[in-house]
């Protein structure tokens, strides 16, 4: 369970979030929506524990992010966006490093890489380096990385984008699936369809700050536009801008 | 402790696996130095061999001035030439570099002879060009000889021992060893050792910050459950193994190297053993650590793997500085040197190839100072580390 009570988060003049809240609970798909810059990433960044909110305060299972983020990231499961691999690696040894990494035992990470890469359906390039892997594949490898130590939490940043509709389709049954195991996903997207079609609660962020958030039926009858994309549209004018 | 062994394993197979890191480590900084080394010394050795043998070709205007003088000369491998018509010519072609020295006899030279008056000859040579200047030294000292010969023959000729014009003996005792005078040829040598230790590491101080960044797989590492030291501590790790394995590819090849150029005919020998090689290497570990930290320091500040390749090839020669400075100034081992990196090191090596005893006080300070200056750099990465700008 992630929570998210009031963070703010400036780079220099820019002040990139201002004033976040929502709540990710178990056993459901929270979307994290929003417009380029909305300040998705950032907010991410700040529960991933790269980032310290300047305000406000994020927990993961109850763990303060701020003040032990190495208990934060112990829960977490993370997919920056554009994540990258180590080319002179294989698929197979970039996953096994994250795993070894995170403190698996050596005996229990090799049936765990395997099972995941078969999950991710990597095994027909897991033993080649990813060096000129394409973006669908490179994907694939890195969410398999993030996965492969069996979190509670997962926190996916646009995981979607660049991969074609094939790819789309699988990595939405894994999400659905990670649902079913009760864990707590939060998936962030600038595309609405997508969302809607995943997520059981959407958080609408625009100029750093949130616009709605509710289920999809509850940002219909809100902004009163029966179609999600105008709903969206309608829901980012609903945010005065920075100044 | 085991997160930090992980790291290191992966960072050294990596760059195992990388062919730029393996020449420039194994290939290019250990041989660069015993290439261009070899190369110089054998140019050094060939020239001065040559200007001893070789019959000196000199211009000389009035040869007809002084037969005997001709004579003489030639019998000390000099051949003389017709020279250009006049001094000021001669003084044009010396300048422009046509000749490397011209003798002048003028034609009151056998008249002056003759009177007993000082007799007058003009030696023409540029002294800053220090390859003529060896030739005008060979000329000068064929002239000087002829004219104590001559005086020998007046002074017996009136009846008095010649050895009453020599009021002074001189005897030059040169305390310089063989293995001494090496020492200024062979201390080129710690510039090499840096170099290679250097370059052995350098692709993987840039590629564990500014590479793993501009590739973004900085950011989910970040996100695992470990801490930013222990992360750091393993890359530094694998730099300091590559650093290490390319000096010791260095030290062997130097030591290869040394077997096969003819230093004895300059009158030299190094004192470049197994032994030495051994105690270098041991030397130089904890500037190792020192190079590693700094090399990943500053790669961290970079923006892009290019401009942390950009600043790291001018943190090359940061460490060779204090060695210049003290090589030019010429300044003798202190021990308050001791406590400057590189420059122990330097010092010591030199010690030890010139076969001199070596200093145990010296060899603590280095050996301490190196390593408290090397780990406190390497804490410095590891809070920079934890910065938030680290991202980029």
């Amino acid at each position: 369970m992630i929570r998210v009570d009031g963070i703010h988060k400036s780079f220099g003049k820019i002040h990139a979030v201002r004033g976040v809240s929502f709540e990710a609970p178990d056993g459901k798909i929270t979307g994290l929506l929003g417009p380029n810059g909305a300040g998705k990433s950032t907010t991410m960044r700040v529960l991933y524990t790269v980032l310290k909110p300047d305000e406000g305060r994020a927990t993961i299972d109850g763990v303060d992010v701020a003040t032990d983020g190495l208990g934060a990231r112990r829960r977490i499961g993370a997919l920056p966006h554009s994540a990258g691999l180590y080319p002179q690696l294989t698929a197979r040894e970039n996953v096994a490093y994250f795993a070894k990494l995170c403190g698996m035992e050596k005996a229990e990470i090799d049936d765990r890489v395997n099972e995941i890469i078969q999950l991710l359906e990597i095994e027909g390039f897991a033993d080649r380096r990813t060096k000129g892997f394409s973006h669908g594949q490179r994907t694939k490898v890195a969410l398999a990385r993030a996965l492969v130590h069996d979190p509670r939490n997962v926190i996916l940043d646009e995981p979607t984008s660049g991969l074609d509709v094939m790819a789309t389709r699988s990595l939405r049954d894994l999400i659905l699936k990670l649902k079913d195991e009760g864990r707590c996903v939060l998936f962030s997207s600038h595309i609405m369809q997508e969302v809607a079609a995943l997520c059981d609660d959407i958080c609408i962020i625009a100029h750093g700050k949130v616009a709605i958030d509710d289920s999809i039926d509850g940002i219909r009858r809100r902004t009163g536009c029966d179609d999600i994309e105008d709903a969206f549209v309608e829901a980012i004018q609903m945010v005065e801008p920075a100044r | 402790m085991s997160t930090t062994i992980t790291v290191f394993l992966k960072e050294v197979l990596d760059n195992v696996r990388d062919r730029r890191t393996l020449i420039s480590a194994l290939l290019l900084g250990p041989i660069f130095g015993p290439v261009l080394f070899s190369f110089v010394i054998n140019l050094s050795i060939e020239r001065s061999l040559d200007s001893a043998e070789k019959t000196l070709e000199l211009p000389v205007i009035g040869q007809e001035h002084a037969p005997n003088l001709m004579e003489f000369v030639r019998s000390k491998n000099i051949d003389a030439l017709d020279g250009p018509a006049d001094l000021a010519s001669a003084m044009e072609a010396v300048k422009t570099g046509a000749h490397d020295v011209v003798l002048v006899i003028p034609p009151e030279f056998g008249e002056q002879l003759a009177d007993m008056t000082p007799a007058l000859v003009q030696i023409v040579s540029d002294q800053a060009d220090r390859d003529a200047d060896r030739d005008a030294r060979r000329v000068r000292g064929a002239v000087r000889e002829y004219g104590q010969l001559l005086s020998g023959l007046r002074v017996v000729a009136r009846g008095v021992n010649p050895q009453a014009l020599q009021a002074i003996s001189i005897d030059e005792v040169d305390v310089s060893t063989p293995s001494g005078r090496s020492a200024m040829l062979l201390g080129m040598m710690s510039y090499f050792f840096i170099f290679a230790a250097l370059m052995g590491g350098m692709y993987l101080a840039i590629d564990s910050t500014a590479g793993e960044r501009e590739r973004g797989s900085l950011e989910p590492l970040l996100s695992l459950p470990v801490t930013r030291s222990q992360l750091i501590y393993g890359k530094i790790g694998a730099t300091c193994l590559f650093m290490t394995l390319s000096l010791a590819l260095s030290l062997t090849a130097f030591y290869f190297v040394l077997d096969f150029m003819p230093l004895q005919q300059l009158g030299m020998t190094p004192n470049f053993d197994l032994q030495v090689v051994g105690a270098a290497l041991l030397l130089f570990l904890p500037f190792i650590l020192v190079g590693a930290a700094l090399m990943t320091l500053v790669a961290s500040f970079t923006k892009s793997y290019r401009e942390a390749q950009t600043w790291l090839n001018v943190l090359l020669i940061a460490p060779t500085l204090p060695i210049l400075i003290v090589s030019i100034l010429m300044l003798r081992p202190r021990t308050e040197f001791m406590f400057i990196p590189s420059l122990s090191q330097h010092l010591l090596l030199v010690d030890m190839v010139k076969n001199e005893p070596i200093n145990g006080l010296h060899v603590t300070i280095s050996v301490v100072s190196t390593l408290v200056i090397g780990i406190l750099l390497t804490w410095l990465c590891a809070r920079l580390y934890r910065r938030e700008g680290l991202l980029g």
